[in-house]
């Protein structure tokens, strides 16, 4: 399966990816060799066979429902890009 | 032509659980913005989810309580998109394999028929937080305060036909979730939000009209309205030549119409997958054994209970077993009069258009169970009558007295039942009318009957009210005829 | 002083023969001075070294002694460090110096261990090269024209070049082993599971694994034995005792089932690199050992399944680097879908942004099934290879990588041959077993790294297997000349 120029601009938009212009065809190309490598499993029959998820199959523990966590803003805030009143800023979210 | 709607709700619940579904930090509701988000909650690189055991025995008390499927081992999967409330840049929710699966839930209709409502699944997931829209210089504020909240969300067949079926079916759900403890159920703060699709098709087609889903309505007045005015955008839309599409639509209280949200997105592709950093859930037979036995009894029993034992209408029932907190209300009402059809009307009547009045809820009243009880006891052994006993109410409503019989002494409204008071009252009553009188008797039976209201009206005027009406009615007979 | 393993350094600081602090100052001198060679270290955290060393000199004066008391290390960047730049080799971790300790830097701050900086790593540890990092390539000590390998190649070119006796590492697809094996270090990645993933920037969830880089198996033990243990903070964590690693170590090789999957040693292989793994064999046999002929039919389909699960996790993973809680974020970004895209191209390299695309692709409608569900199948091929292969032998043997360390630059053009180079590594991330690699000698002045898989749980049997071969070996011993 070769993608498109089309298909690159798709996945780049879902993974939230700017594009430069002059580099969709390198970019295309070069995905397609990655994509030619990974179609290799295409052969293998694995019919009947269960997807394995997680190397050990263990399951899932469950945490005791107990507040532990305090207020830390200032500290996980004197990292953010932009903060006001104790808000993240983000350039304006239009629903 | 005649148009047959069809809706699916997608209920979302928060789980009143003290810490988040997958981190330490707190849920209370209405915190200073992002002081109740912790390194998980941010999405801080290198932190991982520990999953909350509450939120799954949450989630296994309303599988039971909707005789659901509950999956032995469920799967926590991943929902990608970006949004700025959404840190990690996904959901973790379930998707292929959801905790509770097939079930359902009987409404009760106000025409007094029941009606079941399939429900496709519930699964646990993440909340996410919340954009600000004021304005700081152009730009939204994030607070994460809410991201990681447990949401149980439940998914209905599209089984619902109309606003008024939708609203009886959030009820119920509503009133489940409060009964078994695991949501408050606080719509205003968004403890329980609503999605609604709804799609409409000519009467008698069998396949689906394409449905316009409506998000986050968040009152059962608003779940009405908004169906209400979708059916009939989409109905005048197609009555028009023109097509419904799919897509979100955002409900406009102040408005009353629904418009159209991100339409300018693509169709989304959420590339889920199982979420790698959380293994598979699995719940054993005895742990939901466990929890069977100790659910609570639930609003369909309870409605069965009470029509049987105490003999009320379904209608009647359904209204009364709707909460636990309204339940226990009636039950302790019911218990102290001995009477629980008046009880049930009391109840319903006087009690519940005092507490609309004042948008109170059960557990606001201002009269309490008991006092209503021992009031309607008084009726019973005609100590006040009915009439008598609204103004005993509203005293007691106002505070004017711990218990009807204080209210009773203290304002003088004990009925009056002796026979010779009430024939000597009658005396003077009739006097003072005699020319009624005198048309009475010359009258048919026909204008008689009408004319008996008019004497019984001043007896009783006559008396405050006190006059026990029963032997008004038969005393004064007796008069007139004499 | 530079030459001292942890084994030695422990006795030299219990002997009183050094303080902690004398160490850790000649450690920070030599880093200074050889580094601009290397570029090895991200940050080095100079101060903090001090401290911790002064605490440790002071824990050991008040008559505490444990084996890595004022044990100088350093942290691959992608471990988080409170309060110290944590970049994951990336620009888009720019200014964020993480608010937390990684649980495997809590575990080895308790031990005592002395903290001298983060170490250069590929861009998210993602490739075979650490070419891809935003702070330059890596140079290996052992020929400077040439790749240390990766991702942990900072980790393996400062203890290569003595700058530090070890260090930490992860490993998603052989990012230890590899870089140990082309810098002649020993380094293990543990059972998927064994080592607490809290605090270490996630590459791939499902395969990540933290493990020791050292010079000997023995100082390998003893990191591990401090790095791993149940994390309630990960549920991913395996809640088990952990084994006493330095206790194995002495254990005999006698009757030890050696396995040697023909899969390892056909095409591909440089056949330099295969002489030298089977001398060792014939050494191992001397010491005991047995040897088996298997064979790991699935380990073809591991490259194409791994380039589908890897960056899948990885495309999901890295979404949260977002610009707007922590990290870079673009210029005046003109509204919120600039803001993101503009931040993302900007902050993430090409490697990146390559292995974002097609795990993107791979998990989007229309292709979950051909793709994600497909890889998963063969995932579980390979872990049914590796059940049946251990039912009769208890250690498989065989190449690291296929060939020598690469000139920098020389596999630039195609990602796909880089790519190819983890075929003998990423098998083991996969099924979640645990993988050492240890020196096996030289060609043409270049290491070679022989590999041990074992069983899950058995790091104890692969890091005795190791030690006693560097009993009877000296590879582990040489320098490169100029270190």
């Amino acid at each position: 399966m070769a993608l498109e120029r089309s298909e690159v601009e798709k996945i780049a938009h879902l993974a939230r990816l700017g594009l430069n212009e002059g580099d969709i065809p390198q970019t295309t190309e070069t995905l397609n060799s990655i994509l030619g490598l990974i179609d290799q499993m295409q052969a293998v029959d694995t019919q009947g066979i269960e997807p394995l998820a997680h190397p050990l199959e263990a399951t899932q523990r469950l945490r005791a429902d107990v507040v532990t966590e305090s207020n830390q803003r200032d500290a996980y805030q004197a990292i953010a890009p932009a903060v006001e009143s104790g808000l993240y800023l983000v350039p304006k979210v239009i629903e | 032509m005649q148009w047959e709607t069809v809706i699916g709700l997608e209920i979302h619940a928060q789980l009143s659980t003290q810490s988040k579904i997958f981190s330490a930090s707190a849920t209370t509701f209405g915190a200073e913005p992002n002081t109740q988000a912790s390194l998980v909650d941010l999405g801080m690189p290198g932190t991982l989810p520990v999953l909350n055991a509450e939120a799954v025995r949450m989630a296994c008390q309303f599988g039971l309580a909707i005789d659901a499927e509950i999956a032995e081992r469920n799967i926590f999967a991943r929902k990608n998109y970006f949004y700025p409330d959404l840190p990690k840049g996904y959901q973790t929710s379930q998707m292929d394999h959801p905790i509770v699966g097939k079930g359902f839930l009987d409404i009760a209709l106000e025409d007094g028929t029941v009606k079941r409502i399939g429900i496709t699944r519930a699964h646990l997931e993440e909340d996410a937080g919340k954009s600000l829209h004021e304005d700081f210089q152009g730009m939204s504020g994030i607070d994460l305060n809410r991201a990681g909240t447990p949401l149980l969300e439940i998914v209905s067949e599209p089984d619902i036909r109309s606003a008024k079926e939708a609203v009886a079916y959030v009820k119920a759900i509503h009133a489940l979730v409060r009964y078994l403890g695991i949501c408050d159920g606080n719509m205003a703060e968004g403890s329980l939000r609503c999605d609604c699709n709804v799609s409409v098709r000519p009467k008698g087609q069998a396949e689906f009209g394409t449905r316009a889903e409506i998000k986050n309505v968040n009152s059962f007045r608003f779940i009405e309205k908004a169906i209400n005015h979708e059916v009939q955008r989409q109905i005048e839309l197609i009555e028009d030549g023109g097509k419904v599409v799919q897509e979100t639509r955002l409900y406009d209280p102040n408005k009353d119409q629904t418009r159209s949200m991100r339409s300018k997105e693509e169709a989304n592709d959420y590339r889920y997958f199982p979420c790698p950093d959380l293994l598979p859930v699995v719940i054993e037979r005895s742990f939901l054994d466990e929890l069977r036995a100790a659910l609570p009894e639930l609003p369909p029993q309870k409605r069965e209970r009470f029509e049987n034992q105490y003999a009320l209408s379904a209608y009647d029932a359904s209204v009364l077993s709707a909460s636990r907190e309204l339940a226990d209300y009636f039950e302790v009402v019911a218990k102290t009069c001995g009477d629980a059809k008046l009880a049930a009307n009391w109840v319903m009547g006087e009690l519940s258009s005092l507490l609309n009045k004042d948008n109170l809820e059960i557990d606001q009243s201002p009269v309490s169970a008991e006092q209503l009880g021992g009031m309607i006891l008084r009726i019973k052994d005609n100590t006040i009558s009915g009439k008598i006993a609204k103004m005993v109410f509203e005293a007691l409503a106002a505070g004017e007295g711990a218990t009807a019989d204080e209210v009773i002494e203290k304002k003088g409204l004990k009925q009056v039942t002796d026979s010779g008071a009430i024939e000597k009252m009658l005396d003077e009553v009739l006097a003072a009318n005699a020319e009624q009188v005198e048309q009475y008797r010359a009258s048919d039976e026909a204008k008689r009957g009408k004319m008996f209201g008019f004497f019984v009206g001043q007896a009783m005027k006559a008396s405050k009210g006190k006059a026990n009406p029963g032997q008004v009615n038969e005393l004064l007979k007796k008069k007139l005829e004499g | 002083m530079h030459q001292l393993t942890l084994a030695e350094i422990a006795q030299g600081l219990a002997a009183k023969q050094f303080s902690a602090e004398e160490l850790s100052r000649s450690l920070l001198a030599r880093i200074a001075q050889l580094d601009p060679q290397l570029n090895s270290f991200i940050t080095v955290t100079e101060d903090l070294a001090i401290e911790q060393a002064k605490a440790a000199d002071a824990r050991r004066a008040a008559g505490e002694n444990s084996p890595l008391l004022g044990a100088p290390i350093a942290h691959k960047d992608l471990f988080c460090t409170n309060g110290v730049l944590t970049s994951c080799g990336s620009k888009i971790l720019t200014g964020f110096k993480a608010p937390y300790d990684a649980t495997v830097v809590e575990k080895l701050g308790a031990a005592g261990t002395v903290t001298l900086g983060k170490l250069n790593m590929d861009e998210f540890a993602m490739g075979s090269a650490n070419e891809s990092s935003h702070y330059g390539p890596v140079k290996n000590p052992w020929d400077t024209s040439r790749v240390p390998g990766g991702s942990s190649g900072g980790s393996a070119a400062a203890v290569a070049a003595r700058l530090l006796p070890a260090a930490t590492g992860t490993d998603t697809g052989g990012s230890i082993r590899q870089p140990a094996a082309l810098t002649n270090l020993t380094g293990i990645k543990p059972t998927y599971g064994r080592v607490s993933r809290w605090g270490m920037i996630a590459y791939a969830s499902s395969l990540d694994q933290g493990g020791p880089l050292a010079r000997t198996a023995e100082d390998c033990a003893l990191l591990l034995g401090a790095m791993a243990g149940f994390d309630a903070k990960d549920s991913t964590s395996v809640d088990q005792p952990v084994d006493d690693y330095l206790a194995a170590l002495a254990q005999p090789l006698a009757g030890l089932r050696i396995g040697l999957p023909k899969e390892y040693f056909g095409a591909g292989l440089d056949a330099r690199i295969g002489e030298k793994v089977m001398a060792v064999v014939e050494e191992l046999k001397k010491l005991g050992a047995t040897v088996k002929d298997i064979s790991l039919p699935n380990m073809q389909h591991a490259i194409p399944a791994y380039y589908v699960i890897a960056p899948a996790e990885a495309s999901s993973n890295l979404s949260r680097f977002d610009g707007v809680r922590f990290g870079y974020r673009c210029e005046n970004p003109k509204d919120l879908q600039d803001l993101y895209k503009r931040s993302r191209e900007e902050g993430f390299g090409a490697e990146v942004k390559r292995r974002i695309m097609v795990g993107t692709y791979a998990l989007s409608a229309g292709y979950y099934d051909a793709y994600y569900i497909k890889a998963q199948q063969i995932r579980r091929l390979i872990k049914n290879d590796f059940v049946a292969a251990f039912k009769e032998v208890d250690v498989i043997l065989g190449p690291t990588t296929p060939n020598l360390a690469w000139k920098l630059g020389e596999k630039n053009a195609d990602p796909v041959s880089a790519y190819l180079e983890d075929i003998y590594t990423i098998t083991a991330n996969l099924a979640g077993i645990p993988g050492l690699s240890m020196p096996a000698g030289f060609v043409d002045g270049l290491p070679v790294g022989v590999q041990l898989l074992g069983n899950y749980f058995q790091e104890g049997r692969l890091l005795n297997v190791a030690h006693q071969y560097q009993q009877v070996s000296d590879w582990h011993k040489q320098v490169p000349s100029g270190f």
